[in-house]
């Protein structure tokens, strides 16, 4: 194997972009489709680790991955169903609604979860995107599973149903004024919680990945708080789901500093190479702040610019 | 970043200090145990199915559970933090344990030393900690294994089979034990060929998913093809060699089932044996030493089966290398040797037996190692 010396370091953020950011994307994909609608869901990272488990279990039980990953979508929208009907009800609050339905659906997860910690379960198939390289790195690095490409297009997709469909309409009149909604004769409670339980089906998906493909079996330590990482990346992003795209890659890429650093021989110091993920967070929301305008693009209805 | 709030144990825990705050005793709450009979708390820090520590150590209570008169209550996912401390407190004074195993590294200083000296007549067990009779309370003891020899075998393997001559190891944290099990790991490769190099990275947690996948993918795209780990549930480290090409070394409980036809071997805890001896010793009311190790020979350790892409020469220096291991007193450090900032570590002649406790302070990596332990 030839040796890549420091150019084995940008490789690296590379393959770890493409590896470690689907569960962010479709995390934050899912938040946005809610928040869009004028509701926040904090309880995605319960929904990503039940959907992880509930993931692995099925396709174990079925010898499917896909199997697996429509049980963590079904299981994601349930969740998003419960978390959005009970915030229909009045004076109830999503923020802690979003807190309880975390905690509920890590603790289901465990308990549910334990027969399924030692089954192996087979693998989503990733597309390699690296035949035409020599370097075994580089095709390690691209080869790309297809749940990524999944969230790519819907990414894409989603932008384009908020910018130019009538449902994207709807969701984003339902968001910025339930006054306005109600005037045009829609129902936003009706809308809230159809789109928190789309988003819930979202995140399972980013669950089914992590259990399914990277890193590829079910324990409990399974998410160290991608789930919470992907509803801060909307603000990041601006409730824009080609953003959120951007920054999933740009998380993933910097989670994998610190194994690529110490690999090539800058070993001092990892622990500051590991916080490099929200150092760059609180960066470019510094940079991109600005003393008129807070919080631009973000939907009039949401909780937390009111 | 696991969050369990609420547990059983947690719900007691709020009762408890409900009941603390009706100025009750602690000590008066704690149920009188029927003669003869033992109560025993594990506490692990992950799941207890892991692949792993814990498996190894939830193996061990196992194995005690078919012992007559013994009651065993376990918790998992107990944090290194104050919550430690509170699982201990609860199983003393609901459960009446009177003989705990904190089976994690980090539950010694400060959360055993903190509690033990409030219940003089509990017995604290700590797995690895480094206890000394002039500063710990006499009630607290520590055992460990040798299990650096199973890394210095693993070595051995790991020597025969590279053929990139650069094998990798996916560590947790600098701490002395984790350190040992790196330098035997390439003092073991390098009685095979002293041209290997072996790549360390530190994850900084003990478990951790999807870092030590990209540290093992780091590895492997560094060149390892044969990589090891010392993390808590080794799952995700083996999988993930497995599928990059690399062969495995196994550590902590057999991990052979993962990935058959590359798992070279590993290094094994054999827990069951030494807790047995801890409660027979205990029922029989005779003292537990404060100060237990074991290697190899005495059983606390074993190694996995050999699979089926070890060579012939290879089994054939591994065999050689267990039996003189087993004679007793071998030694891996040993001079001439340097660390990887070049300082001498031992001078020629000069050699530190398996049972030397300054081992158990190890704070360097050796020449051959490519990382750094801040």
């Amino acid at each position: 194997m030839s040796d890549l010396g420091i150019w084995a370091v940008p490789l690296a953020i590379l393959g770890g972009a493409i590896r470690v950011s689907t569960p962010f994307l479709f995390v934050s994909l899912g938040e946005v489709l809610t928040e869009r609608s004028g509701r926040i869901n904090l309880g995605l990272e319960g929904t990503l680790v039940f959907g992880a488990m509930s993931g692995y279990a099925i396709a174990f039980l079925t010898g499917s991955p896909w199997a697996g990953v429509l049980a963590a979508a079904a299981a994601g929208a349930f969740f998003g169903l419960i978390h959005g009907l009970i915030c229909s009800l009045p004076r109830v609050n999503d923020i802690a609604i979003g807190i309880a339905m975390m905690i509920l659906g890590m603790g289901l997860a465990f308990y549910f979860g334990k027969p399924f910690v030692q089954p192996v379960a087979p693998d989503l198939p990733a597309i390699s995107f690296g035949w035409w390289s020599d370097l075994p790195q580089v095709r390690a690095a691209l080869q790309v599973n297809v749940l990524f490409l999944i969230g790519g297009v819907a990414a894409f997709a989603l932008w384009w149903m908020f910018r130019a469909t009538r449902v994207g309409l709807i969701i984003r009149v339902v968001g910025d004024s339930t006054d306005a909604a109600r005037a045009m004769g829609l129902r936003p409670a009706l809308i809230r919680t159809l789109a928190t339980a789309a988003g819930g089906a979202f995140a399972g998906v980013g669950g089914a990945y992590l259990s399914l493909y990277y890193p590829g079996s079910w324990n409990e330590g399974l998410s160290s708080g991608q789930g919470l990482m992907a509803v801060a990346l909307v603000i990041f992003a601006r409730w824009n789901p080609i953003a959120c795209f951007g920054a999933a890659l740009l998380f993933g890429g910097a989670g994998a500093l610190g194994p690529a650093l110490q690999s090539v021989g800058v070993s001092e110091g990892y622990y500051l190479y590991y916080a490099a993920p929200y150092v760059l967070t609180l960066g470019v929301l510094i940079a991109t702040s600005s003393p008129r305008q807070a919080m631009t693009g973000a939907p009039g209805e949401l909780s937390i610019t009111k | 970043m696991p969050m369990h709030p609420f547990t059983r144990r947690g719900f007691l825990r709020s009762g408890a200090a409900l009941a603390g705050a009706a100025a009750v005793s602690p000590l008066s709450m704690r149920p009188a145990a029927a003669a003869g009979d033992l109560t025993v708390g594990f506490i692990y820090v992950g799941p207890k199915d892991d692949f792993g520590y814990n498996q190894a150590h939830a193996e061990g209570a196992a194995a005690i559970k078919a012992i007559e008169g013994i009651t065993v209550v376990e918790e998992e996912n107990v944090a290194e933090t104050t919550d430690v401390q509170k699982t201990m407190e609860s199983m003393i004074n609901f459960d009446g344990a009177s003989l705990l195993f904190p089976t994690s590294f980090g539950y010694f200083d400060p959360h055993i030393l903190e509690v033990a000296p409030k219940y003089p007549d509990v017995r604290f067990e700590h797995s690895g900690g480094l206890w000394s009779a002039d500063k710990h309370p006499s009630n607290v003891g520590s055992y460990f294994g040798y299990i650096g020899m199973g890394q210095y075998l693993n070595g051995v393997a790991a020597g025969h089979a590279t053929k990139t001559k650069k094998i990798g190891f996916v560590a947790a944290k600098p701490i002395p034990q984790v350190l040992l099990n790196i330098n035997s790991f390439l003092l073991g490769a390098r009685s095979v060929d002293p041209s290997i190099t072996c790549q360390v990275i530190f994850t900084g947690e003990w478990s951790m998913a999807v870092r030590e996948a990209e540290a093992t993918n780091a590895l492997a795209d560094g060149g390892a093809d044969v990589i090891t780990c010392h993390v808590d549930g080794p799952k995700v480290v083996m999988e993930t060699a497995a599928s990059r090409g690399a062969f495995l070394c196994g550590y902590h409980a057999d991990q052979s089932p993962l990935a058959p036809d590359m798992y070279l071997t590993g290094a094994e805890w054999n827990w069951a044996q030494v807790y047995t001896d801890m409660i027979n010793k205990t029922l029989a009311g005779e003292p537990i030493d404060n100060f237990v190790r074991g290697g190899l020979a005495d059983g606390f350790i074993k190694m996995s089966p050999l699979g089926p892409a070890v060579s012939d020469a290879s089994r054939a220096q591994f065999e050689a290398t267990k039996a003189e291991i087993m004679k007793g007193g071998f030694a891996v450090i040993k001079g001439p040797l340097k660390d990887n900032a070049g300082n001498v570590i031992a001078a020629e002649g000069q050699a530190f037996a398996e049972t030397d406790v300054t081992l158990e302070s190890m704070d360097y990596l050796v020449e051959g190692v490519i990382g750094s332990t801040s």
